[in-house]
């Protein structure tokens, strides 16, 4: 249970209503430093409100959001302004439906990303403008960062097109990349297999264990792809209508009845026995 | 204004389509009918003035020229669409139903060789005229005119940091160039400061009503922003008639300094200019200063605007425009990134306010009404948002156009002596705005230059670059 | 006491009229999401057809009856102002439709400039008065100070005719077909075009609708000052315009509600305080609406999807 010992995300009793709506009720987990957290859940399930409540795009009705950083120090994300979730709580995240920049090129979205450490460089415009200070340098770096995303993401070649040319799956990886450069602690990735083939699916996951392996961001992610989630993930969250009904490792998830009854749609407990006895689990 | 568009009634089975006499005729009545409905009454009766009553004058055959005007002229299109069709065989069926994303590539490719002729053209402008014209004072209308244009590409290239590159709707901008105007002439007639000191003062008073109008209002999406801009610009411009004890109220402040070459002033007398430099004394020396002022001012939004393009805060200004949650999601703190945009342009409508203020000597509210913003909104649209050099071309046809309307006056001996063509001035302004919309609705130059490229510099389709919701 | 009776009879008729013409802009923008730029002028263009068909009805056709002349005004000026309505949407707005956001709102801008100058052009520059046609009075009551509160039959003729078009007009759209058409299209227009509904159509009767209403606020306008002139439509335009806001943009009862509201501060504001800044109060509420309460009294507040 390493998610509780050292956990770089803690949610404790987050509730959103919306009017009478209760999408989210009384949920707490927890996702480890280093972990591939999975957050799953029929749909509906509201999944998506949980990442809007981290991302700051949602003020949760009750609760409490906190990031704790590697010095031991911690943010409460939900007293933050919405930028400040990226900027100084390094939060990081992709939208279930992409939102690029389409109508910039693919070099200059990874540029936007890195704003804030480029808006010092250029002495907050005011040197920039007058060619002063060492913004020149500093877009060089930025554009190297960049560079190495795109060649990680193998977007390399179409840096200069509009990244609303690209297709569907780079535009995927392209947001990946561009979450990537603002140096993220913890990035969440809200349904980043939606939509890719078995093969695009496969290289997602093998970028999302190198991220975590080779720059030790910790990865919360929603998806319905199983194979995704069982094959990478080392905790999974199951949430149904707004509450947690299983948290554990994939192969303890997997076998609760809940979570089978939940996906599959019983109510009753005998039913579910009798579904567990059915599928062999 | 009166003829159907031929884009919105062109039959969809334009495949087979040929000259179709018939339908074309019955067409034509339709819209000739149509002409009628909407000629009665409003323009076969004239409402005349006489003591304290109305009385009507009929005018019938204004009512039938114009329907048989619509009538000749939709027959011509029906032909013109008919032949044109069928020459090019088969149009895409999207292009029937959809004319509207039609992006032909005329223009796209002018910023290449247009940039540094235009600047030619523009510096050597008061050079030209003059020998075209054969001496200083003939040429007085043509340099005011370059003035007059100028003036309108600063505020459009100033306008268009916010509308084009920032996506943020502002239908009050002329509210800035009241401030300030008003700033110049109340700081040089109340502390005699000179233009030099004005300039930035105007500029930075300006910058300052932008943050405080912009601040509340920023949140705003769409067309909200644009209905509270425009009614900050009114309130300026009602503040500005009402407030008679420090702007003078609907008179106006007159008796603002005149412009002086660096402290030499334009007089005919010892220190002045002309005696200065040895040069015969002309009140036109005034004239081409001005029109270097303005010159250098609006180059200088532009140096500025393109700087800032290629600094974070432009791409965050561009990123804005383009998906305001994906820029919250990456850490930009949005709110402060609109109300630089907002201050920014605003600083430059001051100044040229303050350039506008120092060249009339005098200024009044009338000057800043709701049609003020309208047109420079126009241009920025016009040439493409987010364009430098359309704005640029844009500010030249939309400001520029209506001037050929004075030179139509033997139109006279068509119309009849009392027939004046700067009487439709406006009113062929208001139809030239719809036409150019239907026409290019994303103006003339829609390509996007990359702000930053890796290897080679592609444009990007004005299709994919969004227009903002702000 | 006795003034404030009175500016609340004021009020009201005038809040009628904007309630009228803010109708068209709720209309336009719930099923285009646009502002119509325009609608202002094409109330002003109204109150022209209006004032051009009193002066043939009385003083060349002879027609005594006032009742008479004004049911027959009303009923051209609503066919002629709505033949304008369609014509614009159709010229000026149709082939813009589902193209870049920022051109309707030019191309509306650019018919505002139009119409105004246009009328100007047809009609000269000068102010129209006509001489006033209703005129009697019903005094209400005497206040201690001998100031009378009265009630003209200007103002209740205004009155009722707003409460009985908006009577047929919200019948029109809850009941009938075209009402469900038009609120179908406001929900998603292209799954609507899939179900058969005639989208270009609808949005044209969207307009028509509009202006129809427009003519009737521009030729109760004429009754009331008697007075129109080319430059009518802004103002009013721009006050209707906060009134549709106010009461929740999109909502026809929240448009009625908001013109009567804005009616009644602006003529308490002249009132009270001063007549000079009173359209500066009108637009200081909207931007005040706007900023604070945008979904407005009657609207639904707009959720942001991420």
């Amino acid at each position: 249970m390493r998610w509780l010992q050292d956990p770089i995300l803690d949610v404790q009793h987050l509730t959103m209503r919306f009017g009478g709506l209760v999408a989210v009720n009384d949920l707490s987990f927890q996702a480890g430093r280093g972990d591939i957290t999975a957050l799953i859940g029929p749909n509906g399930a509201g999944k998506t409100t949980v990442f809007n409540c981290i991302t700051g795009f949602y003020k949760p009705t009750e609760g409490m959001i906190a990031l704790r950083k590697p010095d031991g120090s911690h943010l409460l994300l939900e007293r933050l302004p919405g930028f400040d979730i990226n900027w100084r709580a390094k939060v990081a995240r992709t939208f279930q439906n992409i939102r690029l920049f389409s109508g910039m090129t693919v070099l200059e979205n990874l540029l936007v990303a890195q704003h804030n450490p480029l808006m010092i460089a250029s002495g907050f415009t005011f040197l920039g403008v007058l060619g002063l200070g060492g913004y020149r340098r500093a877009e060089k770096e930025a554009i190297e960062k960049a560079k190495f995303w795109l060649e990680k993401t193998r977007l390399i070649d179409r840096a200069d097109d509009p990244a609303g040319d690209l297709p569907y799956g780079d535009q995927r990886r392209l947001e990946i990349a561009r979450a990537m450069c603002t140096d993220p602690l913890l990035l969440c990735l809200d349904e980043p297999a939606a939509g890719l083939n078995p093969r695009e699916s496969l290289e997602l996951n093998h970028l999302l264990l190198s991220i975590r392996k080779d720059h030790g961001t910790s990865i919360l992610l929603i998806e319905h792809d199983m194979s995704v989630v069982m094959e990478i993930s080392d905790h999974v969250v199951v949430l149904d209508y707004g509450t947690k009904i299983s948290d554990g490792t994939p192969s303890e998830v997997r076998n609760d009845p809940k979570v089978i009854a939940a996906y599959l749609g019983v109510a009753d407990e005998e039913e579910v026995q009798q579904v567990v006895a059915e599928i062999g689990a | 204004m009166n003829a159907p568009s031929i884009t919105t009634t062109a039959p969809t089975d334009a495949v087979t389509r040929r000259f179709d006499l018939a339908a074309a005729l019955k067409d034509s009545g339709k819209s000739a009918l149509i002409t009628l409905g909407l000629a009665i009454p409003i323009l076969s009766y004239r409402t005349e003035q006489s003591g304290a009553d109305l009385f009507l004058s009929q005018r019938w055959g204004l009512v039938a020229i114009m329907c048989a005007l619509v009538f000749g002229l939709r027959l011509f299109l029906h032909a013109f669409t008919a032949t044109k069709a069928y020459r090019q065989a088969t149009p895409s069926a999207h292009q029937a139903t959809e004319p509207v994303h039609a992006e032909p590539s005329a223009f796209q490719h002018v910023s290449k060789f247009a940039i540094p002729f235009f600047l030619g053209i523009a510096l050597a402008f008061p050079f030209l005229i003059v020998m075209i014209q054969g001496g200083l004072g003939e040429s007085r209308y043509w340099i005011d005119l370059g003035v007059l244009i100028l003036t309108y590409v600063m505020l459009g290239w100033g306008l268009n940091i916010v509308v084009g590159l920032a996506g943020l709707l502002d239908l009050g901008y002329v509210a800035f160039y009241a401030v300030g105007a008003y700033s110049y002439a109340l700081l040089s007639t109340t502390f005699g400061l000179s233009f030099w000191i004005c300039l930035p003062l105007a500029g930075i008073l300006a910058a300052m009503w932008g943050i405080i109008l912009g601040f509340p209002v920023l949140r705003l999406r769409g067309d909200y922003l644009a209905i509270v801009t425009l009614a900050f610009g009114e309130i300026i411009r009602l503040v500005l008639i009402n407030w008679v004890d420090l702007t003078n109220g609907g008179a106006g402040i007159s008796s603002i300094p005149r412009a002086t070459f660096f402290g030499i002033p334009f007089t005919n007398d010892e220190g002045g200019f002309a005696n200065l430099f040895g040069l015969e004394f002309h009140t036109m020396h005034r004239g081409i200063f001005l029109y270097y002022l303005i010159l250098g001012l609006a180059l200088l939004t532009n140096f500025v605007t393109m700087r800032l393009r290629k600094l974070p805060v432009g791409r965050a200004w561009e990123a804005l425009r383009e998906d305001e949650i994906a820029c919250r999601s990456l850490g930009i703190n949005t709110t402060n990134t609109k109300l630089t945009a907002f201050a920014l342009g605003a600083m430059f409508g001051g100044f040229a306010g303050s350039f506008f203020a120092v060249r009339q000597g005098f200024v009044s509210p009338e000057s800043f009404n709701f049609l003020e913003s309208a047109i420079i909104l126009a241009i920025v649209v016009l040439g493409g948002m987010g364009s430098q050099i359309g704005v640029a071309i844009a500010a030249i046809v939309l400001v520029g156009g209506p001037e050929i309307l004075r030179n139509l006056t033997f139109l006279q001996a068509v119309f009849g002596a009392g027939f004046d063509p700067n009487e439709y001035r406006l009113l062929l302004f208001g139809i030239g705005m719809v036409a150019m919309m239907v026409w290019r609705p994303r103006g003339l130059i829609s390509e996007r230059e990359p702000s930053v490229i890796l290897k080679e510099r592609k444009a990007i389709s004005g299709s994919l670059v969004k227009e903002g919701h702000g | 006491m006795e003034i404030f009776v009175q500016q609340l009879i004021n009020g009201l008729t005038l809040g009628s009229i904007y309630g009228l013409i803010a109708i068209g802009y709720t209309m336009v923008f719930g099923i285009i999401g646009m502002v119509n730029f325009a609608h202002g002028d094409v109330f002003m263009l109204s109150a022209f057809i209006a004032l051009i068909f009193f002066l043939i009805l009385t003083t060349w056709l002879g027609i005594s009856s006032i009742a008479l002349a004004l049911l027959i005004v009303l009923i051209v000026a609503m066919v002629l102002t709505s033949l304008w309505g369609w014509a614009i949407e159709r010229i000026a707005y149709r082939p813009l439709r589902g193209s870049f956001r920022l051109a309707p709102l030019i191309s509306a801008i650019g018919v505002s400039i139009f119409l105004a100058n246009f009328v100007q052009v047809a009609q000269g520059a000068r102010n129209k008065p006509i001489p006033p046609m209703v005129q009697d009075v019903i005094v209400l009551f005497q206040g201690a100070s001998g100031y009378n509160v009265a009630i003209s039959y200007k103002q209740i003729i205004i009155m009722a005719v707003t409460a009985v078009l908006l009577t047929i007009f919200w019948y029109l759209v809850q009941k009938t077909s075209l009402g469900r058409a038009q609120r179908a299209c406001e929900q998603d227009r292209k799954m609507a075009s899939l179900l058969g509904i005639n989208v270009d159509r609808t949005i044209s009767l969207t307009f028509v609708i509009g202006a129809a209403l427009a003519s009737v606020a521009g030729t109760m306008y004429l009754l009331y000052y008697g007075v129109v002139s080319f430059n009518d439509g802004f103002v009013p335009g721009v006050k209707a315009f906060t009134a549709a806001v106010l009461g929740g943009i999109g909502s026809l009862p929240g448009a009625v509600l908001g013109g009567l509201i804005i009616g009644l501060i602006e003529t308490f504001w002249s009132a009270y305080f001063s007549i000079e800044y009173k359209d500066v109060a009108a637009f200081s509420i909207l931007a005040i609406v706007l900023i604070f309460m945008p979904s407005g009294i009657l609207g639904r507040p707009e959720v942001e999807k991420v």
